[in-house]
């Protein structure tokens, strides 16, 4: 059945791979400068933890127009705004409480990972911007010159490219499209200038050469990448249909609200729960139990390190109950993958096969149960995220489709730590669980029945 | 431990068992109600300010809670806060729609506990009343989210396992997790813990924990079936769930271990909010164990014997 024997030394490789990845994940990677903390690698420390667990602060918002001009409709459609903004944001937990007949939001969300000192009145004023993009005819913003507004702009993707740097590349639905090509047209011949202008503040106004058709246009002049996706986050969350106004004397911060010592109790709880989960496994699958507790350290350690921004591209996220659920999920995904391979190396021990012949076929035979197991959770983590999530998704859209836009952060924090967490135990309870098994199967001393769940006296 | 138990046997009982607990669920849902969290139906949200110092003690929110018991006659969730613009402090009190609040137990409200803390300078700051429209097309969404999942997985189990017959193992295999999502709402309501969006993530928890413990399961069966294709399909399962019996119990054990942890760290720590989270979790991992041994699969036997007694 074998085709080679393994190598020693891979045990020690997985082994340290992990332990690295492991101890990055939890202390990160930094350095002080005098009083300045440089973060190359993100730590545990610098998960952002949700309201409940941390604590955060609370903002409330006014809309900045006439109440007697406010309907219903316009706080449902703020609230929703609200919304995105949050989620975009990766702040997955904030409690939003819409007050109809005060025309009032109540917006409360979680402290920032290491922000002692975040200035909350800068981040509660970005969340009631507009944000209403326009493009007018002119070199200035003027409302009478309007050719669209921006909710006619169904993507805005950041870009970079060799002429104009970074910029903002923009898709127009058909009705802009049209009256963008009209507009370019019209003001082609006169080499005028169309002003995107942004809450009434001009972010460029580019000449018009030619008539530009097919419904795409770029807004130049940004001065980085994080300008311009900033811009394109606010495009793509839509425009509030009033300004808000937030009082910053009533602007306070918010206790756990799960209680004081949350974040300690959920830390000791975790540690303690995983402790005995190793020593559970351990007890009954003796050397695979400490192979298995080795790989679900790896695991547990890929997740964290998923949610507080370890991985380049992969902004972090806020930890909340439901995403700890969803931790709790994939961890017991992967005790259980664990748990069948050793069943299965065990039986095939009992059943009088070699120890390198009952791993190989208790990895082979495990494997299409696992794989089915895994598969099926990660569609009801796909989903979620979909169902859940900010537009990014395809199945996102279908859902918005049916049902009108209703983003719950919480559910699509549970959505992603989860996905995080299966595909983690595929690459640790899989992968390098079998790798370091058929290792230390080497060496002669961990050759004894014993430890490969037979009697002692063999 | 029994190598050949029939795990097919027992299912009228297990069925009657769920049943009972169910029957017991609504009895005590019916006469004390079922708590719905503010974020689901609506309801107020009054806010105090307040001050403390050296010489005048902090407010406690477990007396707050109940003042508002008394004056509401009805539960409540309580959470201090602090201004940032100064050292004035917040007490949060937040009451579900039903429990009727009026501008004058409002105003009881305020003098009670100003009669409760003389000397803290409590004053309303603000109160609000919140909508529940959130809730109804939250639950539209989770509800077609749940079923885009049970149609996937449907496909999915139906071509992966088309030799034994996916599609009728998978539809048995929802039967169990309906079974295992309504035992832990019985347990919240047991418990008399409110629904909340924790519990949403613990309903979510079950439905992949359960789901994968059948699946495991159906594996097994596929494989028995290649080994013995001239035995019987009642036979094959129950040689598949005695082989499998020793993973469903200590996946399930080691998982319910750790939420009990956390129960108990929570305890120890009086945060008493998170049981919402744990408690329901616990009852719906053991559920999930048993629904997939004695529910999904037996009922599936019953099925395809069905089916391949109408072909002849």
């Amino acid at each position: 059945m074998r085709n080679k024997k393994a190598r020693k030394s891979t045990f020690f490789i997985v082994l340290a791979l992990i332990l690295l990845l492991t101890y990055t994940a939890f202390f990160g990677i930094e350095n002080w400068h005098g009083d300045t903390r440089n973060v190359y690698i993100k730590g545990a420390e610098d998960i952002r933890w949700g309201i409940d667990i941390r604590g955060g602060v609370e903002a409330v918002f006014t809309p900045d127009i006439a109440k007697s001009e406010i309907t219903d409709e316009d706080m449902d459609a703020a609230q929703a705004i609200i919304d995105t903004r949050m989620v975009s944001q990766n702040i997955t937990d904030y409690e939003i409480y819409t007050d109809k007949e005060n025309h009032q939001i109540v917006v409360r969300f979680p402290w920032e990972a290491d922000d002692t000192d975040m200035d909350p009145a800068a981040a509660v004023a970005a969340l009631g911007e507009t944000a209403e993009l326009t493009f007018c005819k002119g070199a200035s913003y003027s409302e009478d010159a309007v050719i669209f507004k921006g909710d006619h702009v169904t993507k805005a993707t950041p870009a970079y490219d060799e002429q104009n740097g970074y910029i903002v590349a923009l898709e127009l639905d058909s009705t802009a499209a049209d009256l963008f090509s009209n507009a370019t047209k019209e003001l082609a011949s006169s080499k005028g200038q169309i002003a995107i202008s942004m809450d009434g503040n001009v972010i460029t106004a580019p000449t018009v050469n030619e008539q530009i058709t097919g419904g795409q246009a770029i807004i130049t002049g940004m001065a980085d990448a994080d300008e311009a996706q900033e811009l394109a986050d606010k495009i793509n969350a839509g425009s509030l249909p009033f300004a808000l106004s937030v009082d910053n004397s009533k602007l306070s911060i918010v206790s756990p609200s799960l209680g004081e010592n949350a974040l300690k109790a959920m830390l000791i709880a975790g540690a303690i729960a995983f402790g005995i989960i190793c020593i559970l496994m351990i007890v009954r699958y003796r050397l695979n139990g400490v192979i298995a507790s080795i790989a679900l350290l790896g695991q547990l350690a890929g997740s964290i390190a998923a949610i507080s921004g370890f991985f380049p591209g992969l902004n972090s996220f806020t930890l909340t109950i439901p995403g700890i659920a969803g931790i709790i999920l994939s961890i017991g995904v992967g005790v259980d993958c664990n748990v069948i391979a050793a069943e299965r190396i065990r039986q095939e021990f009992k059943n009088g096969k070699t120890i390198d012949g009952s791993i190989d076929a208790g990895f082979k035979n495990s494997l299409s149960a696992i794989i089915d197991g895994n598969v099926t959770i990660l569609i009801v983590a796909f989903v979620l995220m979909g169902a859940f999530g900010t537009d990014g998704f395809i199945i996102y859209k279908l859902f918005s489709l049916i049902f009108g836009a209703s983003i719950a952060g919480s559910i699509y924090s549970f959505g992603f730590t989860l996905l995080i967490g299966v595909i983690f135990n595929l690459i640790m309870g899989v992968v390098s669980s079998k790798l370091m098994l058929r290792s230390v199967s080497q060496f002669k001393c961990l050759r004894k029945p014993w430890l490969y769940g037979g009697s002692k006296d063999e | 431990m029994n190598k050949n138990f029939d795990f097919n046997k027992p299912l009228k009982w297990v069925l009657i068992v769920y049943a009972a607990l169910a029957l017991v669920g609504i009895i005590i849902g019916v006469i004390f109600g079922v708590k719905l969290d503010t974020n689901f139906k609506g309801g107020t949200v009054i806010t105090y300010d307040y001050t403390y110092s050296d010489k005048v003690a902090d407010i406690n929110a477990d007396d707050v809670k109940a003042v508002v018991t008394e004056v509401f006659g009805a539960e409540s969730t309580v959470s201090k806060g602090s201004s940032i613009a100064g050292n004035t402090y917040t007490v949060t009190v937040t009451l579900a729609k039903n429990e009727a609040v009026t501008t004058e137990n409002q105003e009881a409200l305020s003098k009670k506990l100003q009669e409760k803390y003389p000397d803290n300078d409590i004053s309303l700051y603000s109160s609000t009343s919140v909508n529940a429209t959130l809730a109804g097309s939250f639950f539209l969404k989770a509800l077609a989210a749940v079923l885009v999942v049970a149609a996937l997985v449907v496909v999915y189990v139906g071509v992966r396992f088309r030799k034994i017959g996916g599609v009728t193992a998978a539809l048995t295999a929802l039967v169990a997790l309906v079974l295992d999502v309504v035992i832990s709402f019985i347990a919240c309501v047991i418990f008399r813990l409110q629904i909340d969006m924790n519990y949403i993530a613990v309903v979510l928890t079950i439905f992949g924990y359960s789901l994968n413990d059948t699946i495991v399961i159906y594996d097994s069966v596929r494989e028995n079936k290649k080994y013995n294709p001239d035995m019987k399909l009642y036979d094959v399962v129950n040689l598949s769930l005695n082989s499998v019996l020793a993973r469903n119990i200590v996946t399930t054990t080691t998982t319910v271990v750790a939420v009990v942890t956390i129960i108990v760290v929570a305890e120890i720590f009086g945060l008493t909010s998170l049981r919402t989270f744990a408690i329901p979790m616990v009852f719906g991992l053991v559920s999930g164990c048993i629904s997939s041994l004695f529910v999904s699969t037996p009922l599936w036997v019953i099925w395809k014997n069905k089916l391949s007694a109408k072909k002849k």
